[in-house]
């Protein structure tokens, strides 16, 4: 069994109470850290942990942190970013449910690091029920001291609140929740200036994922060596992967980076194999926007090394032969899938999340759709597949936020591995898997 | 402060620390200025968007000379000392250009020929300058129906670009915006929501700041075509601003009033509604003399430079 | 009968629960509590704005009702148009669709006789679809009110259906209780 760090005691009944979390040794990292660590010692150790963001981007959390602006009196922020809604991922969404403690645990060391007097968790307005628990768990944290004025006599104060979305993917792009938290349409701010020097109310702010900061109690406890001992290369520490699609035991894994794919995708511990025995097709390895590999691909590398669950390892071959951990969204299709119609409801999804402030992305993830919609119906032309990639092309690199990127690299990757199936499409007049 | 040194396109420029790109090459001029279809020098905050004024910063500084990863939008990004951008010289950087011109047309109507704009749209001109001339989009465009907003501005949002300008006009220069965007994406519309009048002594200048036909003046709608009327520089006392603004006469008759516009088709003032709507009289100016329209549309040069050719196969 | 009832002014207690949320952010910054408000003045309202609830929610939170119908129409968790009792929303991004989403879909159209978008003559259900609601590995999945209903069959969506239509079920309720 992996090292449990993020599921750690998940399935202990009544864990969302604050009397049960405590028993089983919550929060003693909030009296470890506040007694023990400077705001900048405490940042110093997550930089050495090697915590990377659990977002999906994977930049050195610590680092982050360090970039925030502390040379003016200015107040400043650290957020939560629970908008958890890329396709493939739903992780975060099991830690608010079931261990909500660990999470503002985690937010109270963040804000403490970063001098954050008001710190706010940003869910997605469709988990409303989730922010009931963790506003419950909340008000159990200030009862008992962990939040308000003067926490366990440090003299150090923080409120924390929960603020709904109201259903917008694009929100959970840093800059575009910082807006939305404002109260405003979700769309990204042009960047420079980053949150960290401009952000929440113009002041310097933070936002890190749920998994990241669900990390930091352990982290402050266990010390940052014991965390950057677990996992390979640069992938410090364990990572939670959702595993959905035709896969036996679809779920939420807790596992040390370094797995090899194909023990995660065959063992019994982890997905437990293909539904009905059927062969692997394609997976797409971190949330819909990375690259779709072919079976071969996602358990080998090009070179015939075994892929591993590793920023490093699925990004072996760049994008011609790898992909992206991501957020950790795995998404595992058998032999019977269609690779069209997967890709049109990921393009659907992009076109429809799209904010529409910049003209690649507003104009041409509507324009993707069209043009699958059109090969899946039977009705498109080869020329269609290769205007598919040019539009691609030109959305990616090219947009305000990474939402572009996101939605032109599953099209281009789909294209690459699997033009036989774009070109059946066309040559059939419609779809060569249809009943 | 001390001046820093950018090259854009092989020609050096001396710049205010802060400067952005755009403004660096607009002090070179010519041919190496990027075309801007949402940034407007007079609106904070405007810019970003369009993605027609995409750079290539080949060398980041002096300091750190590595190349950015991605195109660069010039109107938003700061130059630094030692700064390397290439525009026009750039094959990647015109690529991408076409391209989003071609994601600017995507669902603009090509209804130029019934359009008040034509002739002074910015759009046009990039596609003259940067499109595809056998685009081959099938896909059907996305419909709105043209409404009023208030008695002298019309809207027509087919035709809208999403610049974001009007609402910064409405935002900066009057007290009470009740008109913005709605919607999301593709979807994404200028509105009042509900029918409500822009009703503000500054509201016309929407008209002025609109890069394409979307806001047109109601006053001066299907009356003619721009290039067969003849600007003119004209001035009257107003207390409400500045009462400097081009007439656009036919014969005798004043059919249109607009503010002045630099060479970039930024106006140089914002102007009352009362000179642009109400003031269509010869008496009511102190009339200076013809204007030189500096920008390189149809309205200045009545005809077109080179033939029309077809493009595509320098394109592929 | 669909209802369209508006009765637009928040109760005390409601009114209190608003002020509440608005004491989260920093003096002046009231705006920033405009989500959360939307989200009970739809629950309040048959679960859809109007432009009548729109321009009470600007009065309340002392901005122009341009910047709500901006930020209402943006986000996809808000109905400007009336909607059923008790609105259905069926997931359909790639992770649904792959395991069976699309026949759930079909399954609720044919029973209740109506299209995505649409409402039942009698005012009971809507159906709606929606884009990934983050619950993949218990696909296909809906969501009604703030209720996920994870892993259905159409079996399932029967039983829920005669549920619902037994209790005659209102997805509007105030989410933050």
């Amino acid at each position: 069994m992996a090292q449990q760090i993020l599921l750690n005691n998940i399935e202990v009944p009544g864990l969302a109470s604050f009397d049960v979390y405590r028993k089983l040794g919550g929060y003693t990292s909030v009296e470890k850290t506040l007694k023990n660590f400077t705001p900048d010692e405490v940042t110093a150790e997550v930089k050495k942990s090697g915590l990377r963001g659990r977002g999906g981007a994977g930049f050195p959390a610590g680092m982050k942190w360090g970039f925030i602006d502390k040379s003016t009196n200015n107040p400043r922020y650290f957020v939560c970013n629970f908008d958890e809604s890329e396709p493939g991922t739903f992780k975060d969404r099991h830690i608010g449910q079931l261990n909500p403690h660990q999470l503002i645990e985690g937010m109270i060391l963040g804000s403490y690091a970063l001098g954050a007097r008001t710190s706010y968790i940003y869910i997605r307005g469709e988990l409303f029920y989730v922010l009931r628990i963790i506003e419950k768990a909340i008000e159990e944290a200030y009862a008992n001291g962990f939040l308000g004025e003067n926490i366990l006599g440090s003299g150090y104060s923080l409120d924390l609140y929960c603020q709904p979305g109201g259903g917008a993917y694009i929100c959970g792009e840093e800059t575009a929740l910082i807006e939305s938290l404002e109260g405003k349409r979700g769309n990204p701010r042009i960047k420079p200036p980053f949150p960290a020097i401009v952000g929440l109310y113009d002041c310097p702010t933070v936002v890190n994922n749920v998994e990241t900061i669900s990390a930091l109690p352990w982290i402050m406890n266990n010390g940052a060596d014991a965390y950057s001992a677990i996992g390979i290369a640069n992938s410090k520490g364990t990572k939670l992967i959702s595993a959905c699609g035709h896969i036996n035991k679809p779920g939420i894994y807790e596992i040390e980076l370094g797995l090899p794919v194909e023990e995660f995708i065959y063992s019994d511990q982890y997905c437990g194999g293909i539904r009905n025995g059927n062969k692997l097709k394609a997976v797409v390895a971190g949330g819909s926007s990375v690259p779709i590999l072919p079976a071969e691909l996602i358990l080998k590398t090009a070179k015939g090394e075994p892929r591993l669950m590793s920023y490093e390892s699925l990004a072996e071959g760049g994008f011609e032969t790898g992909t992206m951990l991501g957020s950790g969204g795995f998404i595992v299709m058998d032999d019977t899938t269609c690779i069209v119609k997967n890709l049109l409801t990921f393009a659907r999804f992009y076109h429809h999340e799209s904010c529409g402030q910049c003209s690649p992305c507003r104009e041409g993830t509507g324009w993707m759709e069209k043009i699958l919609q059109r090969i899946e119906d039977g009705r498109g032309t080869m020329k269609d597949i290769d205007l598919l990639v040019g539009i691609s092309k030109h959305i990616e690199g090219n947009t305000i936020c990474p939402l572009g990127d996101a939605a032109a690299w599953p099209v281009a990757s789909a294209v690459r591995h699997f033009r036989q199936e774009f070109e059946d499409h066309v040559k059939l007049q419609k779809c060569p898997l249809s009943k | 402060m001390s001046l820093i040194k950018v090259t854009i396109d092989n020609i050096e420029v001396e710049v205010e620390p802060g400067t952005t790109i755009l403004n660096a090459a607009r002090k070179i001029g010519g041919a190496v200025v990027p075309p801007t279809m949402c940034y407007y020098s007079k609106l904070e905050g405007s810019g970003g968007k369009c993605r027609s004024c995409l750079v290539k910063v080949a060398q980041g500084s002096t300091k750190d000379p590595r190349p950015m990863p991605k195109l660069v939008a010039s109107c938003r990004t700061a130059v630094m000392d030692g700064m390397v951008v290439q525009n026009i010289t750039s094959p990647e950087v015109m690529e991408n250009r076409r391209a989003i011109t071609e994601f600017l047309l995507l669902n603009h109507p090509l209804d130029c020929p019934v359009c008040d704009q034509a002739g002074e749209c910015h759009l046009q001109d990039l596609s003259y300058e940067h499109g595809l001339v056998d685009t081959e989009t099938v896909e059907e465009r996305r419909t709105f129906a043209p409404i009023d907003i208030g008695d002298k501005i019309k809207l027509h949002m087919n035709r809208c670009i999403l610049c974001y300008r009007c609402v910064m006009v409405a935002n900066q220069l009057t007290d009470q915006r009740v008109h913005g965007v709605l919607g999301r994406g593709d979807h994404s519309e200028i509105s009042t929501f509900i029918t409500r009048a822009i009703d503000n002594d500054f509201s016309g200048n929407m008209i002025d700041v609109c890069p394409v036909g979307a806001l047109t003046d109601k006053t001066f709608r299907f009356k003619s075509r721009v290039w067969f009327t003849k600007p003119f520089d004209a001035h009257r006392d107003c207390p409400k601003c500045s009462g400097k603004v081009v007439l656009w006469k036919k014969g005798d008759e004043i059919l249109r009033v607009t503010g002045r516009k630099d060479k970039y088709g930024e106006l140089e003032d914002f102007i009352c509604n009362d000179c642009r709507f109400e003031h269509k009289e010869n008496s009511d100016w102190v009339i200076e003399g013809p204007r030189k329209i500096e920008r390189h549309s149809v309205i200045s040069q009545n005809h077109y430079e080179t033939e029309v050719r077809n493009r595509s196969n320098q394109s592929q | 009968m669909q209802n369209t009832k508006n009765t637009t002014e928040f109760n005390s207690e409601t009114l209190e629960l608003v002020n509440k949320i608005i004491r989260r952010y920093p003096k002046g910054r009231q705006k920033s509590a405009l989500l959360p408000v939307l989200h009970i003045a739809q629950s309040e309202n048959s679960g859809w704005l109007s432009s009548e609830v729109m321009d009470y929610v600007a009065s309340l939170l002392e901005i122009q009702p341009i910047e709500v119908y901006e930020v209402a129409s943006f986000y996809s968790m808000f109905n400007l148009q009336p909607v059923g009792n008790c609105v259905i929303e069926v997931c359909q991004t790639g992770p649904c669709w792959l395991k069976g989403s699309e026949e759930l879909l079909a399954h609720f159209e044919k029973k209740l006789g109506i299209k995505p978008g649409e409402t039942t003559a009698d005012g009971r259900f809507t159906i709606k679809t929606v884009e990934c609601l983050a619950a993949c590995g218990n696909a296909p999945v809906i969501q009604v009110g703030t209720e996920y209903h994870e892993n259905m069959t159409n079996e399932k969506a029967d039983e829920l259906l005669s549920k619902w239509t037994a209790e005659n079920k209102c997805s509007h309720t105030n989410p933050y209780l």
